[in-house]
């Protein structure tokens, strides 16, 4: 009923719109317990504000993240199987022409990017949207080589051992708080794909009320 | 598995003294203000709900890593050159409070199922064959070192002793109060090591002499040091830090 409104078009089905909340909550509790698990033994100079991380202790931290990372683990099979099992992620986010993305990310840079139809992501889209992917999935395999060095050593010869796949764990880590930071400002800057991430709707721009 | 919770390994204590301990717990090592943050809508009485929820998640993954351990997947052994010099101290104490334990007094007891109950001296577990390792030692504050360590075969040695190796955990006692306790399958798995040197030196004081549990296939916190009794049994016995909330298998 909704989806055959003339004003409305369809943009997010279901399955996207809540496993997209669910790993956003799930990132949420990786990275704030995460933090607090690297300030035990910090990588580089510096430490997480102890405000801003979860667990309260080493020890609790530790079992925020072991048992947020089931969530997420199992929260993005769920999404990467429909996801290719259904189109969603070929019709939505391939082609990728990389002069496209490129052409993009400079007009939304100088502020020119036209953002009509919501339906059809934009180049600049396409590439945050599968750089996160890939980014999770780059955190998972040095997440389980961190956890597990010795089960997974095959996986862990890929990134140079325990110490090298900690070191990707946290630059991954890096990557994402920077795509969630660019995608927040982003929809603060196009404030109506927010409640699209819940409805799965939209309205269409000079459509009737 | 059979687990003790707080409560009841707090038994002797009344239950206000319990509700007061546990509420200091908390506020030691509970949640913190980003959890607090996390968790806004969420009343006080929830916040144990929430603790309940992370050791059932804890205990799900002591199973989850029991599963993923093969005990024929060795740790990777490296070469000699690649050992960290000088190796990091650490414990649940500073180097300054190390026990000096009495090698001529010092026994090692044993108990539980096991069929030879005899206390071990050092000199005759010096006597008995010993192999080496040079492995990585990863701790659960995340760093990492390489060392060497040589010993007896803990396998070789549960076999001298009759252990009944059907059974599930070894538990372990310390002269410095500490204590910790593993699964069958790491005792018994190949670099799983009674040691008695590190370094192709006599295992000095801040490593655990007189002797110490070795196991590449598990955290740091895990190996115990100044090992004084070790106990086989069905029974789970827990540990210093394991009580506390750290998860028991941390394997690696």
């Amino acid at each position: 009923m909704i989806a055959a409104d003339p004003a409305y078009i369809r943009l997010h089905p279901l399955l996207v719109r809540v496993t997209h909340w669910v790993n956003a909550f799930a990132i949420l509790i990786m990275v704030a317990s995460g933090w607090r698990i690297y300030n035990a033994s910090p990588l580089f100079g510096f430490r997480f504000p102890g405000e801003l991380t979860l667990g309260g202790w080493l020890a609790g931290a530790i079992q925020w993240h072991f048992a947020a990372m089931w969530l997420l683990a199992v929260n993005g099979v769920i999404y990467l199987v429909y996801g290719i099992v259904s189109g969603h992620l070929r019709r939505k986010l391939l082609p990728l022409n990389p002069s496209a993305v490129f052409r993009d990310v400079r007009d939304a840079l100088r502020g020119r990017l036209v953002h009509d139809d919501l339906s059809v992501y934009n180049a600049a889209q396409r590439a945050a949207y599968l750089g996160a992917i890939a980014i999770l999935l780059a955190l998972v395999a040095s997440g389980l080589v961190v956890w597990k060095p010795v089960q997974f050593h095959a996986l862990g010869v890929l990134m140079g051992d325990y110490e090298g796949a900690r070191l990707v764990h946290f630059f991954a880590m890096a990557a994402l708080v920077l795509f969630v930071v660019v995608h927040v400002a982003m929809v603060l800057l196009v404030p109506r794909t927010l409640p699209s991430m819940f409805t799965g709707r939209v309205k269409i721009k000079g459509g009737t009320t | 598995m059979k687990r003790r919770t707080m409560a009841t390994s707090l038994e002797d204590f009344s239950a206000r003294d319990i509700a007061s301990l546990q509420r200091r717990l908390f506020m030691k090592r509970g949640l913190s203000l980003g959890a607090l943050t996390l968790l806004s809508g969420c009343d006080v009485t929830n916040r144990d709900s929430v603790q309940k929820v992370l050791n059932a998640m804890s205990r799900w993954n002591d199973g989850a890593q029991a599963w993923l351990f093969d005990p024929n997947r060795l740790a990777p052994e490296f070469p000699e050159s690649a050992i960290t010099r000088p190796f990091p101290f650490n414990a649940y104490y500073g180097v300054e409070e190390v026990r000096r334990v009495d090698a001529g007094t010092w026994r090692l007891e044993v108990g539980g199922l096991v069929r030879e109950k005899k206390p071990w001296t050092l000199t005759e577990l010096y006597a008995l064959p010993q192999t080496s390792q040079v492995t990585r030692h990863i701790c659960v504050e995340g760093w990492s070192a390489i060392g060497k360590w040589s010993g007896v075969r803990f396998s070789d040695f549960l076999q001298r002793i009759g252990a009944d190796t059907t059974a599930k955990y070894v538990g372990f006692r310390c002269a410095d109060d500490y204590s910790t306790s593993i699964d069958m399958a790491t005792a018994l798995h190949p670099q799983t090591q009674l040691t008695l040197r590190f370094a192709d030196q006599v295992l000095p004081a801040e490593f655990g002499f007189p002797m110490k549990l070795r196991m590449p296939t598990k955290l740091g916190f895990k190996n115990p040091k100044h090992v004084t009794a070790l106990f086989v049994t069905n029974d789970y016995p827990g540990g210093y830090w394991e009580d506390q909330g750290y998860n028991w298998y941390s394997g690696s």
